[in-house]
């Protein structure tokens, strides 16, 4: 038997008893960051297939989304912070050891340009809001700058795949560069993370579409993505099993510790499986409200970001 | 140069002087501490040993905490010293996430902050403030790579370990066990 304690009366706030650095915005963020990394994937994608028309809501009407949750993330993000009035100091530098640099840059790429993406659709895709607002006639420069840009669009989606698939894996990488964080600290949290986001990504999709080829489709693809992401999570909880002392605590936080029923209770089960098995049932005909899977998905990774953030800074090395 | 502390632990009496001598020498917000005492009791009684311990930033040389860091604010400086710029700190707190020794926290005025070695004092070549007040003297400061400072013989001469090596960080504070 060991114990240890702190003689000199350490009690650091948000170190001691266990560290709480990283809170509410943070999950969030990676939540917001993912959704709008499986968005843009999609939209990237079908949109070079060229399926524009075929699935409107993936390419053009969504698009309106991850301009929103990327701006909400990065405000979620910087008030998180400690220091906020030294953010600048991220653009000064590239570290390229540092996923949070790697987050940074790309975030600095990828917000822009989701704005740009939904820009160029406004006028398609709002034609009622246009003639109210007018901003085509009042500002003429706007006419030249959307005539680029839809001209520049595949260059963009181009752009956007390999874009959108760092923000989505470094959702996850972020958390998994801490080797002094056991649970967090495995290989298959960045693939993890990204298949959620994509999946996600795919049930806003999903929720906001009003065509029924296009909701099949996603349907499938969500089906798909939540069984690769089924897996990968048997994957890590084994990693957890054949790993040292440290892993083997942490993995008790979600397996019979304090964990288990937001992690198998909400995310897994409730996150993951009900809303697979609902999607199977729709494309076999049953009639499931497209609403109740899609939300289970999105609840459900938002639910995850939380239960990891918060259990992985449970955990520690032990000396 | 690589500068390191060696603690005797078979001399320590968990005074903790070194402790309130930090917090002095280095202006530390009250609350706050840069290094700590422990004591860990193994065993079942009666046999039982205890140790106790003046535990800070190891200094790695391996340093998760500057690998992580976005802006560049930790950094590593001559003698293998990890220090922290409190005008290039984000607070963004990935250092303090990624430190297997917890030796790192927010400063109230928002950057992060930890021990330094008292690097202000080793300039003027004086020791760190935790290592000139012991009173038992359990506590040494030098430079490893000489060969005959007083660090290198203790550590040729005595059996010792440091903290999570497992952790890969390579650590700079030694215990004499």
């Amino acid at each position: 038997m060991q114990e240890e304690l702190f003689t000199s009366g350490r009690n650091i706030p948000n170190i001691d008893p266990s560290l709480q650095i990283w809170h509410w915005p943070i999950s969030l963020y990676l939540f917001l960051g993912g959704l709008a990394a499986g968005i843009l994937f999609f939209a990237a994608l079908f949109y070079i297939l060229n399926k524009e028309k075929t699935y409107p809501t993936a390419v053009k009407i969504i698009s309106v989304v991850p301009p929103i949750a990327l701006s909400l993330g990065l405000l979620a993000l910087v008030y998180d912070l400690n220091h906020k009035l030294y953010t600048w100091q991220l653009y000064t530098t590239f570290r390229i050891e540092s996923p949070m640099s790697w987050g940074a840059w790309v975030l600095l790429i990828v917000t822009p340009l989701s704005f740009i993406w939904t820009f160029s659709y406004y006028r398609e895709v709002y034609p009622g809001l246009e003639s109210k607002l007018k901003l085509f006639q009042k500002f003429k420069f706007l006419n030249t700058f959307e005539h680029f840009i839809i001209k520049n669009r595949r260059h963009i989606a181009y752009a956007l795949i390999p874009l959108a698939l760092i923000l989505g894996v470094y959702t996850g990488i972020l958390l998994s560069a801490f080797n002094a964080r056991p649970l967090w600290n495995n290989a298959i949290l960045g693939p993890l993370f990204l298949t959620s986001g994509l999946s996600t990504g795919a049930a806003a999709i999903i929720l906001l579409s009003k065509n029924t080829a296009e909701r099949h489709l996603f349907g499938k693809i969500d089906l798909a993505l939540i069984v690769i992401e089924l897996a990968l999570i048997a994957h890590m909880l084994m990693g957890y099993y054949a790993g040292s002392q440290v892993q083997l605590e942490a993995m008790q936080l979600l397996v019979g510790g304090d964990f288990t029923v937001m992690f198998f209770g909400f995310v897994v089960i409730l996150g993951l499986i009900v809303p697979a098995v609902l999607e199977l049932m729709e494309l076999k005909g049953y009639k499931v409200p497209v609403i109740v899977p899609a939300m289970l998905v999105l609840i459900g990774g938002l639910i995850f970001r939380f239960v990891m953030v918060e259990a992985g800074q449970l955990t520690r090395f032990l000396y | 140069m690589r500068y390191a502390m060696v603690i005797d632990t078979l001399k320590c009496v968990g005074c903790s002087d070194c402790v309130v001598a930090c917090q002095t020498e280095n202006n530390v917000p009250i609350g706050y501490c840069r290094d700590w005492i422990t004591e860990t009791v193994d065993g079942t009684y009666p046999n039982i040993v205890l140790e106790l311990k003046s535990e800070r930033c190891n200094h790695c040389d391996n340093a998760p905490c500057v690998r992580c860091c976005p802006t560049g604010a930790s950094h590593i400086v001559e003698g293998g010293i990890v220090l922290v710029t409190a005008n290039e700190c984000i607070g963004c707190g990935a250092c303090i996430e990624s430190c297997p020794y917890d030796a790192r926290y927010q400063h109230p005025d928002g950057y992060v902050d930890k021990c330094t070695f008292c690097h202000h004092r080793l300039q003027k070549g004086q020791l760190p403030a935790c290592v000139s007040v012991c009173p038992t003297k359990c506590m040494y400061f030098g430079d490893l790579d000489n060969p005959n400072s007083e660090v290198s013989q203790l550590l040729k001469n005595r059996k010792h370990k440091t903290l999570a090596p497992e952790a890969g960080t390579n650590p700079h504070v030694f215990y004499l066990i």
